[in-house]
């Protein structure tokens, strides 16, 4: 596999998940480098320079929001961030810190494996324009804002080609509500989510083959939506 | 409870042994007694101070009276000394005790020279007390043993005899009961020769004050009858101890064998006089004694000043140990005879009769109608002594009430004449004079009710002259012609009269009864209110509105903290609610039970007055007023009213209080059972995975490599599943706790209800199984502003209860209709459907459908929903779903919601 050259950074003070998580990893094939705390990890972040950085919100010395602002502050390598169930606001300040998607504690192995890959790759593809999207059946051309169905061209309008087109570029991965508003709407609109669930609900009814069982436009509670494509 | 008629009740047993507690701890108060001053009272004390405190006690001088008599000063030396608080006092510096000081040193002995001292009120820093008396009490109640000095003239009681003894008014007096109830009292007793050879040889006085206070004081027969005076009270004294001891406890006597005084007292200057002659007479009788005062519509009529003195005189009473009582009546005789019977009393003490001549037969004195009524008590009549002159005739701070003179009621008065004039007039021709008279007797009559005394004797009088001048030839002059009309005039002048005094004498009972009844009325308003209030801090905030009402002022009520520490109440002040009440009056008020501030003995320059809340054995408050008219709260009359509001007050707060602690036990109790089903219910649901998990990984670790594959697998399967089973577990146990606890905020936000259905049901996924779920959401639901993940936890909870307790196949649907401004969402199985009468009991926690058994789930899944649902305003309710299975339905509110 290509990836076995990936190098991913676990920020984790657990030893026991720590091993877990090396296990994990170096079974998929990365390499792997551990910290315990978050001075270690921002100057181990800049040694190694790894390709992701796995951490865990709650580390012994500081939060690990400050590993994420101060990885930030020089680099665009992908974060992903381990936290517990019932933190959303949590959440969405590591997200809107920098971090690029999280994995909820107790977490299964095929669900972080899963999120590590979509997050490397979104760091291959860089934050270039997704020209093209296979969504089921349906098949999208972005720059052209043209889609066909099995059954002949679907319309989308410009709005829901945009929301499309945020979610496309972090395909696997959560992109937040605001950050959608804001790409979508812009700025001003911020906050008016009724705008958001009602685009949702009808790009569902056009790509999902049953809408009210998404299997490609996944919802997370509280915080924004994936979209999940095959081979994520 | 149990039946407690014959047993003692405990709370009054247990106040009994606080009290004597509290008397054990209370300081032992010492009094030099002496006849007059320069008998060697302060000399005396301080010697045995220098005794005592050889023998090592803690023995401190708070004060000695700096009268420059050089054996005393020297005497001081070799003694602790307590530094004296400056304070200034009309442009001078005094040098006063210092209580705070003392209190903080906290000696063994404290050594306080001049009891009945008055504290300069006007002084800057003001006093805590008026008087040194009340200082020495509050040494006493902290602990501190006080040694003191007192000359006879100064006890209440003796007073009026000393006036008339020397001719000096004492003006500094101290209760009795302080000398009454001292631990031990010395008498120090000097030959009158001597003392005023000590007086001559400059020992007593300094020099220049020695002549004028010989002159009016120091007379040899003056200080002979004060000598016997204190020889006399102090045989009074031990006499009452050898007594007691005797009886050992003087409330086990029949309360018949005792003799029980009233004292009758009136407006009169004659009535403190009677006051002391009932407390001496109580005294020497041992007997029970009460002051009574009578209102009658007479007595309603004189002036305010005269009616404050009424008040002055009860006090009097109250700090000679009298029950003072105020009724009212027709007539101060009958009404007191009635009162004697009711109470029992052996003995009336009336001032002698102040009528004489005809008045004294045209109506009895009510000494003398007392007399001929008296049937089962003695009438005692005390004849007026002459008054001495007063050394400074002390005014009441009260303003006076000047009362108000109505002109427009003259001026209707007259105008009443007029109308019976004009009356007269039509009837002239067809009537006898003696008709047209009636008239004017009616018209009296009227103006007696509608306008008072004063228009009723102007329309009298103006009535006989207008029939004399319109009616009486010859006509419209003033002149008679038949001089049988004098007669005519005489008669009716007298009529008028008495009917018009009669009528307004109904119409001033009339509205006294009105005043009475409005005051009733507003007690009775406030009262229901607090009735109806429930908390502590919500009734203080009614009482503060209703107080600052009535009394037009502002007015806060206190509560203390846990700790006994007074605190400004937090709530938004209502209007009328007073701000920067004095905490450290307030407190003083609270920790000693007694009221403070303006117009009271302890710290009465204060501009607010302190009225302490509740019971003598608990003190739950302070009542704070600050009036905007002084007269509102300081006139008799309204103070009474104010202590009955208080009154009231403290016992809602005290049923508040008895509130609170019944409902904090019982949420208490309701943790303890919550906390105990917890623990038996979680640890069997952790016990079960636990084993499971210890089990298949133990194995995996012992036995890795001899299982196959296969084996192995499914080991690590099912650790995996139980582990998921524990986290449910946990985070259930772990949500319902933040709901509980109440820290859960809502982050609402517009939200689809298929949306969070969709998340539920992708979550839900691996456990359903075979379990077929089918979503009948319209189309057009409107949106809903609620906590995304909440109302997804509150499908996946519904969810796994119906994989928990229906069989593999069961289908589910899950719908929602629009009703009034709320969306009801249903969810319905085709299962086995709820055990009958437990849909309600479901949604308690740890409920099972069916108790135990393999099923994993403490039975906190529909508490969660219970707990979500109304968080945000709705409400979830379980069933039956017509032709079988159960039906649960939950309601959110459409509108905007609040986090």
């Amino acid at each position: 596999m290509t990836q076995a050259l990936h190098q991913v950074l676990i920020v984790e003070d657990e030893p026991d998940i720590r091993g877990i998580l090396r296990t994990l990893l170096k079974t998929a094939g990365y390499r792997v480098i551990e910290t315990e705390t978050a001075a270690r990890a921002i100057v181990e972040a800049r040694t190694h320079k790894p390709d992701l950085l796995l951490v865990d919100l709650g580390l012994p010395d500081a939060d690990g929001l400050k590993v994420i602002r101060s990885v930030r502050e020089w680099s665009p390598v992908p974060v992903v961030v381990l936290s517990a169930r019932t933190m959303e606001s949590q959440k969405i300040e590591a997200l809107d810190a920098g971090a690029d998607d999280y994995v909820t504690k107790p977490f299964s192995a095929p669900e972080l494996l899963a999120r590590v890959r979509a997050a490397l790759r979104r760091n291959v593809r860089g934050a270039e324009q997704v020209p093209n999207l296979q969504i089921g059946s349906i098949s999208l051309d972005l720059t052209r804002r043209q889609a066909v169905g099995p059954k002949g061209d679907v319309h989308f309008t410009p709005l829901e080609y945009r929301v499309l087109e945020s979610l496309a570029r972090q395909s696997g991965m959560i992109v937040t509500q605001r950050q959608l508003i804001n790409e979508a709407w812009g700025p001003d609109k911020h906050g008016d989510t009724r705008s958001l669930r009602v685009c949702i609900k009808n790009l569902r009814t056009k790509v999902e083959p049953d809408p009210a069982r998404p299997q490609y436009l996944l919802t997370e509670a509280g915080v924004g939506y994936r979209l999940l494509l095959p081979g994520d | 409870m149990l039946k407690s008629g014959m047993r003692p009740d405990p709370d009054q047993l247990l106040a009994a042994v606080n009290d004597q507690e509290a008397r054990a701890r209370r300081g032992k108060l010492r009094i030099f007694f002496g006849g007059s001053a320069g008998v060697g009272k302060t000399y005396s004390m301080l010697e045995a101070a220098h005794r005592v405190s050889e023998t090592g006690a803690d023995l401190v001088v708070g004060y000695i009276e700096p009268h420059g008599r050089a054996e005393t000063e020297s005497l001081r030396e070799g003694l602790e000394q307590l530094p004296t608080l400056p304070v200034r006092y009309r442009g001078l510096v005094r040098q006063e005790f210092d209580l705070d000081a003392a209190l903080k040193r906290r000696p063994a002995i404290a050594l306080v020279d001049e009891l009945a001292h008055s504290n300069l009120i006007d002084g800057d820093p003001p006093p805590r007390h008026a008087k040194r008396w009340q200082d020495i009490e509050e040494l006493l109640e902290a602990g501190i043993n006080v040694w003191t000095t007192v000359n006879v003239q100064h006890l209440e009681s003796l007073n009026d005899l000393v006036a008339q003894i020397t001719g000096v008014r004492q003006r500094e007096t101290i209760p009795d009961r302080i000398f009454d109830e001292a631990d031990e009292v010395e008498l120090i007793d000097l030959p009158p020769d001597d003392l005023l050879g000590r007086l001559q040889a400059g020992l007593i006085y300094l020099p220049e004050e020695a002549r004028t206070a010989a002159d009016r004081f120091f007379r040899k027969s003056n200080l002979i009858a004060l000598r016997e005076l204190s020889l006399r009270r102090m045989a009074d004294r031990v006499d009452a101890s050898a007594r007691a001891t005797a009886s050992l406890d003087r409330a086990s006597r029949a309360w018949m064998a005792r003799d029980r005084l009233l004292v009758a007292v009136g407006p009169d200057e004659q009535a403190e006089q009677l006051v002391r002659a009932g407390k001496r007479m109580a005294d020497a009788l041992d007997a029970v004694w009460s002051v009574v005062y009578v209102e009658t519509p007479e007595l309603l009529r004189l002036s305010q000043h005269q009616r404050n003195r009424r008040i002055d005189v009860l006090r009097l009473a109250e700090s000679l140990g009298a029950e003072t009582v105020t009724l009212d009546g027709p007539t101060a005789a009958e009404t007191l005879t009635e009162y004697a019977h009711t109470r029992n009393a052996t003995r009336v003490i009336v001032g002698a009769p102040k009528r004489r001549g005809w008045r004294a037969l045209l109506r009895a004195s009510t000494a003398t109608a007392l007399a001929r009524k008296a049937k089962g008590f003695d009438v005692i009549t005390i004849a007026p002594a002459d008054s001495p002159k007063q050394v400074a005739v002390e005014r009441s701070d009260v303003p006076e009430m000047a009362m108000p003179v109505h002109w427009d009621r003259y001026a209707w008065a007259l105008a009443t004449t007029l109308i019976c004039t004009l009356i007269g007039f039509s009837m002239q021709d067809s009537f006898e004079a003696a008709n047209i008279v009636m008239v004017y007797v009616l018209g009296a009559t009227i103006a007696g009710v509608r306008f008072g005394r004063g228009p009723a004797v102007l329309t009298a009088i103006a009535n006989v002259f207008a029939f004399d001048f319109c009616f009486v030839p010859p006509h419209f002059t003033f002149s008679v012609a038949d001089a049988q009309y004098v007669v005519t005039f005489a008669v009716m002048l007298i009529v008028t009269l008495v009917i018009a005094n009669l009528m307004a004498s109904v119409r001033q009972q009339t509205r006294v009864a009105g005043a009475r009844e409005r005051r009733t009325y507003l007690l009775y308003a406030m009262s229901r209110e607090l009735a109806a209030t429930r908390g502590i801090a919500e009734m203080a905030r009614v009482a503060v509105r209703h107080v600052a009402e009535v009394f037009q002022c502002q007015a806060v009520v206190l509560l203390p903290d846990a700790a006994g520490k007074l605190k400004h109440p937090r709530e938004v002040p209502e209007a009328g609610s007073l701000r920067g009440a004095d905490l450290s009056i307030a407190q003083w008020v609270l920790d000693h039970g007694r009221r403070a501030g303006l117009d009271s003995d302890t710290l009465p320059a204060a501009p607010a007055l302190y009225l302490p809340l509740g019971s003598e054995q608990q003190q739950l408050g302070v009542l704070a007023v600050l009036p905007q008219n002084r007269r509102r709260v300081l006139l008799p009359e309204q103070r009474r009213l104010l202590e009955t509001f208080a009154a009231q007050i403290g016992l809602a707060v005290e049923r508040g209080k008895l509130a609170e602690t019944a409902e904090s036990s019982r949420v208490a109790a309701e943790t303890e059972s919550l906390r105990n089903t917890l623990l038996a219910s979680i640890s069997h649901d952790l016990r079960t995975p636990l084993a499971v998990i210890a089990g298949a990984s133990s194995t995996l670790v012992e036995q890795g490599d001899d299982l196959d594959t296969a084996v192995r697998r499914k080991l690590a399967r099912s650790i995996e599943s139980k582990a998921r089973d524990m986290t449910d577990l946990v985070s259930n146990v772990l949500d319902l706790m933040r709901f509980e606890s109440g820290q859960v905020a809502l982050r609402r936000e517009w939200e689809t209800l298929d949306d969070l259905l969709g998340t539920a049901l992708i979550r839900m996924q691996e456990r359903l199984g075979s379990h077929e779920v089918t979503s009948q959401l319209p189309a057009d639901l409107p949106p809903v502003h609620v906590d995304a993940n909440l109302i997804v936890q509150v499908f996946v909870n519904l969810l796994e209860n119906v994989v928990k307790y229906t069989p593999p196949e069961t289908s589910v649907t899950i719908s929602a209709v629009v009703r009034d401004d709320a969306v009801a969402v249903t969810c319905d199985d085709s299962g086995p459907g709820l055990p009958a009468g437990e849909a309600s009991r479901l949604f308690d926690k740890f409920q099972r459908g069916n108790d135990e058994g393999a099923t994993v789930g403490a039975g906190l899944g529909l508490a969660i929903c219970r707990a979500i649902v109304r968080a945000h305003g709705g409400d979830i309710t379980a069933g039956a779903r017509p032709g079988g299975g159960a039906r649960f339905v939950f309601t959110l509110p459409l509108k905007e919601g609040s986090s």
